[in-house]
């Protein structure tokens, strides 16, 4: 991520808003990611629809885009064919 | 050509809006201020006003609605009355906070219980401290004018801005208003442009968390953009009154060049408060009226040069800050407390819920004002 460094209030932009688009990448929340197996996959494009980032690119296949996914694994859930598995990411100290 | 139309302060108020191009329009319906969107959803709905018409489910999301369109860079217009307003309430501090300049019209009515749907200043005097601009309409022609003058201000400062009127009085009254070429006013109040905006090309998060390190710089600048609101505000309407012709001022001062004693009063009672000027006149009293016309920014500078020519000056309040005084009364004692040469400031409570304020009471509280003792808090007409 972008450091940025103020010294005085009028340094800031005048709202609220993050100074770098950054911070708008939510992916790096998640703590599991979805392991796509395409042999196994039908197409139908339910992962798509139930996706509550909207984080799948429907192509041909499903992709995700992990700078918004949360890996909440709903996708994996509602898969009618297990194409979708959930890999823990959590680093355990 | 100009236009001349008999219309109601709210249809003032829609017409104001749809003159100003609002763009996006969110808004809940309440008594007395019903008219004002009605008026606009049929403008949207006819094509007349290019703008969208969200309907809502209360006055939080019609807020949140008008601070999301501003977000995305659009002219955000809304209109709300007493428990609306109260709604809103946290919303107020929101848009102001994230410095959209949102515009509103509040229809001043009285706070129940008991239900009233009269007008007093509470409602918008109890938000006082959210960071919005507040301007004070005394006619009309007043409240279409003042539609663009708030526009143009809040959008240059970037903080949201309420236009008030009183219920009924100005409201539901009908008043010759004259309306200017469209070119002019657009040539006055050009297109929204704020310097950040909600855009898919470049992302970034709203209202995201501030630490402690930095949370009072950004109150600071809204301090400093009230600042210079109060500036921009004197600006703007002399180049209103070079474009249209009409002056109201941030104080309006009503024959007080040669005034002894001054009656300071906000909204539409002023008018009344000029023809009782006029009658005290006549009798011999060296009286002048101070119309406060703009109430956030607070006008220091004018109160002060005012208050160091005179030798006493009348608040009249049509609300209270229970537990203390009229909130005019304590406002202009506390812009002058640290002045060396002030005059006795008096403050009355009157006209609260709606009960009519005549020629009578004004001139009766100026006679009370002759023998009251200053420090006593001086409820007019109520009944004891």
């Amino acid at each position: 991520m972008t450091e940025v460094k103020f010294k005085t209030a009028h340094d800031l932009p005048p709202c609220s808003i993050s100074v770098t688009n950054e911070l708008t990448k939510t992916g790096n929340w998640r703590n599991a990611k979805p392991v796509f197996h395409k042999e196994k996959c039908i197409q139908c494009g339910i992962c798509w629809k139930v996706c509550p980032n909207a984080c799948i690119i429907l192509g041909e296949y499903p992709e995700w885009n992990m700078d918004y996914c949360k890996g909440c694994g709903v996708c994996a859930e509602e898969c009618p064919k297990d194409a979708i598995e959930m890999e823990d990411e959590r680093v355990m100290i | 050509m100009s236009t001349v139309k008999v219309i109601t302060g709210n249809h003032a108020a829609s017409f104001g809006a749809r003159d100003c191009r609002a763009e996006v329009i969110a808004a809940y319906p309440i008594t007395p201020q019903t008219q004002v969107v009605e008026l606009l959803s049929e403008f949207c709905a006819d094509g007349v006003l290019k703008a969208k018409f969200i309907k809502v489910e209360s006055e939080h999301s019609a807020m949140a609605a008008c601070i999301g369109a501003s977000a995305a860079g659009a002219r955000a217009y809304t209109a709300t009355s007493a428990h609306g307003l109260a709604l809103m309430h946290e919303m107020l501090h929101w848009a102001a906070n994230a410095r959209h300049p949102v515009v509103m019209a509040n229809i001043n009515r009285a706070m129940g219980p008991p239900w009233s749907i009269w007008t007093d200043q509470n409602d918008s005097l109890a938000q006082r401290d959210t960071g919005w601009l507040q301007f004070y309409c005394e006619s009309n022609q007043e409240v279409y004018d003042t539609t663009m003058i708030v526009f143009k201000v809040c959008e240059q400062v970037l903080l949201p801005g309420m236009l008030v009127l009183d219920a009924y009085i100005l409201s539901h009254t009908y008043e010759p208003v004259e309306m200017p070429d469209q070119e002019l006013i657009d040539e006055f109040l050009p297109p929204f442009d704020p310097p950040y905006r909600m855009d898919l090309d470049d992302p970034h998060a709203f209202g995201a968390l501030c630490t402690p390190e930095w949370y009072m710089e950004l109150r600071y600048l809204i301090q400093e953009a009230h600042e210079k609101a109060l500036v921009t505000a004197r600006e703007v309407e002399k180049e209103f009154t070079k474009t249209f012709g009409r002056s109201y001022g941030v104080v309006e001062f009503y024959r007080c060049e040669d005034a002894e004693e001054v009656i300071m009063i906000a909204g539409s009672t002023a008018s009344t408060a000029k023809d009782a000027v006029d009658i005290m006149r006549k009798q011999g009293r060296k009286i002048g009226l101070a119309r406060i016309k703009l109430f956030r920014p607070f006008p220091n500078e004018e109160i002060r040069e005012l208050a160091s020519k005179v030798n006493k000056l009348i608040v009249i309040d049509r609300n209270i800050s229970f537990g203390n005084q009229g909130i005019f009364f304590n406002e202009i004692k506390a812009c002058l407390c640290n002045e060396k040469n002030r005059p006795p400031v008096y403050g009355f409570i009157a006209g609260l819920g709606g009960r009519d304020m005549k020629i009578e009471d004004i001139t009766g509280i100026v006679e009370q004002a002759d023998t009251c003792d200053i420090e006593e808090i001086l409820w007019w007409g109520v009944k004891l």
